[in-house]
């Protein structure tokens, strides 16, 4: 029994982004290595926001001061790592001009949006995988969650909150990077008041003597931003219901999109 | 369990010059470059604008000659300055190590971890200390009531002795190499790979047997070994298919390193692995250091590296070395001769040899792809023209005229196919088994101590590392070092997650708080 929950909430948290993973990632070199860096600089974030939490000795019961200071540290790598990224984009041209039979087409650098994205989903994967892994390895068992009068949606809720940040990264990867190219710095201010939204929100399902975890609370918030934030990363990289029409629909039929 | 020991002391020994040969060692320079090599740049990137008149690949000329002792970044701005193409091609030049390159090194290394976090995460056997090298006499230590001061003495004694093992290893088969010994040298890595292969992925099996507690017999235990063995014997030091040459290198990497997780002391592998990168860089970057000087002379004698001592992303032949074991004067002899050719077959006939051969070859893509490269590459019309320009003004001693013929006469000729066949390894990326293994410990140990994130962080970390450490390649285009920037990521992660990141990590995720 623990051995399925484990699988089910594994593929829960961890099957859409493979799947991302495995049709636009995974052919590609030059993606994979962004992806990876781009999680390597998640990684620093969180080094600096627990080293931060790990010095202020008198707030380290209060969650909710480390969670504010990762989420502006957070935001600021990623600030970084878009810099990084625009810096090195002669570089990464260079490579790609030298490499004939690679998968990789120009598109990559003519689309901003696919470099935005991919490091926007290796933000997601790595956040994901740190906040769940350790849970996912309890998981296996013997032993199980929800026996002493606990929730027993523990497991299933962390999943499903986790498949949700990994979508919520890729989509405030997308937003921000366009915000950045294009100066259009509402949408900095969109993704970082939504990123401390959510985050903020899941404090609910803290547990203590005096307060059961309000689920329904954080998932539902969180699930109905990830849908606004994700539509408005679609709108961003040119997508639009027409567009949508048209795949359904399998119309060959030219739709004139535009990317501001 | 005390035979076990006593063995894997052994075999440790014996093994050790695997795990010193950290290097990444990168082809394209491997042989010492001559003028022709760097025309062949120049063919390979005149491609892109044919039309250019000749002066202007005299000017590579004057410009490669420049380049080998200078650091490239620096100069592009100027570069670009100059006629449209020529910025261009010289970055061609720089980045002739692509993500593909990278990529193709990323895939064994996470492979080999993996193999080793799944075998420590399922198998106690590891993580139980049941005894220790004969190189690690200090173990107190990993007693639960030793204090700091005996931890720290006794791990770095312990890591002192190791490392002492490891040099004089080190320079004994830098002697043997030297002297031309080959024999010896072959006979210790035959058998050190035979233990491996059989001793212990015979311990390895019965091991996870026991850990999933499943009966089989002894014969069929045999059988699965020998074969295993025999075609790992094959593969390695002879000739199979690359990807089982990878994929049995990979095996030895991993079985090495854990051996090394479970039979060193607790505090002796981080200080071992700290210590290593400080051999690792005076072992290769000094200007007597031992890995240098063994790059070094297999350059000078155009031989590829032993095979069992390098993972390498394309084709590994063997050829070249049983040619000298067989007679070593006529070798000598030989050589100069064989250069010419080569360097002929480098700058006209390589591309349809390499095309020939890996078509012979049940090659796996890797060889076939780079041939395509360098078919590519080389293939420009007017590079031949462009070539005897350049070698009419540098004066070079071959005549330019032959170039063209020996194109149409490469295929025929069965040692300028070796020659290209020697092109074509050159080209891949070459990592130490070295690397793999220390790489391997160090998530691996990061593993054993049942914290996931720390695992993640410190492969993460480690990925990044290599990826700097083959960016450096790319510019510096010699053998460089492949365990600094790595472990030193690896290990200012696995303490930074084990002591900072994880107590922050379990507090959200136990309360199911998302950052």
């Amino acid at each position: 029994m623990t051995l399925m929950e484990f699988f089910g909430c594994t593929l829960i948290a961890f099957g859409p982004p493979f799947a991302l993973f495995l049709f636009t990632v995974v052919r590609d070199p030059l993606r994979i290595i962004v992806l990876i860096a781009s999680g390597f600089f998640w990684l620093l974030a969180l080094l600096v926001s627990s080293i931060l939490w790990f010095a202020v000795v008198p707030l380290r019961e209060q969650l909710a001061f480390g969670l504010v200071f990762s989420v502006i540290f957070q935001e600021l790598f990623r600030l970084l790592f878009y810099k990084l990224l625009r810096k090195a984009d002669e570089g990464l041209k260079m490579v790609t001009q030298t490499e004939q039979d690679m998968h990789l087409e120009p598109k990559d650098f003519t689309n901003k949006h696919i470099m935005a994205y991919i490091s926007g989903l290796g933000y997601g994967i790595i956040s994901g995988a740190f906040s769940i892994v350790n849970v996912l390895a309890d998981m296996v068992g013997p032993g199980t969650v929800g026996i002493q009068g606990d929730s027993h949606f523990f497991f299933v809720v962390t999943a499903f909150l986790t498949l949700c940040f990994v979508f919520l990264h890729t989509f405030w990867g997308i937003i921000f990077f366009h915000a950045w190219d294009k100066s259009k710095f509402q949408y900095v201010a969109i993704v970082v008041v939504s990123h401390m939204l959510v985050s903020c929100l899941t404090l609910l399902n803290q547990r203590s003597e005096t307060h059961t975890p309000a689920y329904w609370g954080s998932l539902v918030p969180a699930y109905v931003i990830m849908f606004l934030t994700g539509g408005l990363a679609f709108k961003i990289a040119g997508g639009s219901i027409a567009n949508i029409k048209a795949a359904i629909t399998c119309s060959c039929k030219q739709t004139s999109y535009e990317i501001d | 369990m005390s035979t076990t020991v006593i063995e894997s002391d052994d075999s440790a020994g014996e093994t050790r010059p695997l795990m010193s040969t950290g290097t990444a060692y990168s082809g394209r320079r491997s042989q010492p470059v001559t003028r022709d090599q760097y025309e062949n740049f120049d063919d390979g990137r005149t491609r892109d604008n044919q039309g250019n008149g000749i002066g202007m690949d005299v000017n590579h000329e004057d410009e490669a000659d420049e380049t080998r002792a200078e650091i490239r970044p620096a100069r592009q701005p100027q570069r670009r300055r100059g006629t449209s193409g020529e910025g261009e091609e010289d970055e061609d030049e720089v980045m002739l190590y692509g993500a593909k390159h990278v990529i193709m090194l990323f895939a064994p290394v996470t492979v080999c971890m993996i193999v080793v976090v799944a075998s420590i995460s399922s198998v106690t056997f590891y993580t139980k200390k049941s005894g220790y090298l004969i190189y690690t006499p200090f173990h107190d230590g990993d007693k639960p009531d030793s204090t700091t001061g005996t931890k720290v003495w006794q791990s770095l004694a312990n890591a002192m002795i190791l490392l002492g093992v490891v040099i004089v290893m080190t320079i004994f088969l830098l002697l043997l190499y030297k002297y031309r010994c080959y024999k010896v040298i072959h006979g210790w890595l035959v058998g050190s790979s035979l233990m491996l292969l059989f001793l212990f992925s015979y311990l390895y099996i019965e091991v996870v047997l026991q850990a999933y507690n499943v009966p089989i017999d002894y014969i069929t235990v045999a059988l699965l070994i020998w074969n295993f063995g025999v075609m790992g014997m094959i593969c390695i030091h002879w000739k199979g298919p690359l990807i089982l040459q990878q994929a049995y290198l990979i095996i030895i990497s991993a079985l090495m390193s854990l051996i090394f997780i479970k039979y060193l002391p607790d505090w002796t592998t981080w200080v071992l692995l700290g210590v290593m990168v400080i051999w690792d860089l005076v072992a290769v970057l000094c200007p007597k250091g031992p890995l240098r000087m063994l790059v070094e002379t297999a350059q000078k004698r155009n031989e590829p590296i032993f095979p069992a001592l390098i993972y390498s992303s394309t084709m590994i032949w063997t050829v070249g070395i049983g040619m000298a074991e067989g007679n070593p004067k006529k070798k000598k002899k030989s050589k100069k001769s064989k250069k010419d050719t080569q360097t002929d077959a480098a700058t006209g006939g390589a591309s349809l040899a390499v095309d020939n051969g890996s078509d012979d070859d049940d090659d796996s893509g890797f060889t076939r792809n780079s041939a395509h490269e360098q078919v590519l590459a080389r293939n420009s019309t007017d590079s031949a023209e462009a070539r005897n320009a350049v070698a009419a003004l540098a004066d070079r001693p071959t005549q330019p005229a032959t170039a063209r013929p020996s194109r149409q006469a490469a295929p025929s000729n069965s040692r300028d196919s070796q020659a290209s066949a020697q092109q074509d390894e050159e080209r891949g990326i070459k990592l130490g088994l070295g690397d793999f293994i220390f790489y391997s410990v160090l998530v691996g140990k990061a593993s054993s101590y049942g914290d996931w994130n720390t695992t993640l962080a410190c492969f993460v970390a480690i990925l990044i590392g290599l990826c700097f450490t083959l960016l450096l390649l790319a510019i510096f285009k010699k053998a460089l070092p492949a365990l600094p920037i790595s472990i030193t990521f690896g290990l200012i992660f696995n303490f930074a997650t084990s002591e900072i990141m994880a107590p922050f990590l379990d507090r959200l995720a136990s309360g199911q708080v998302y950052v």
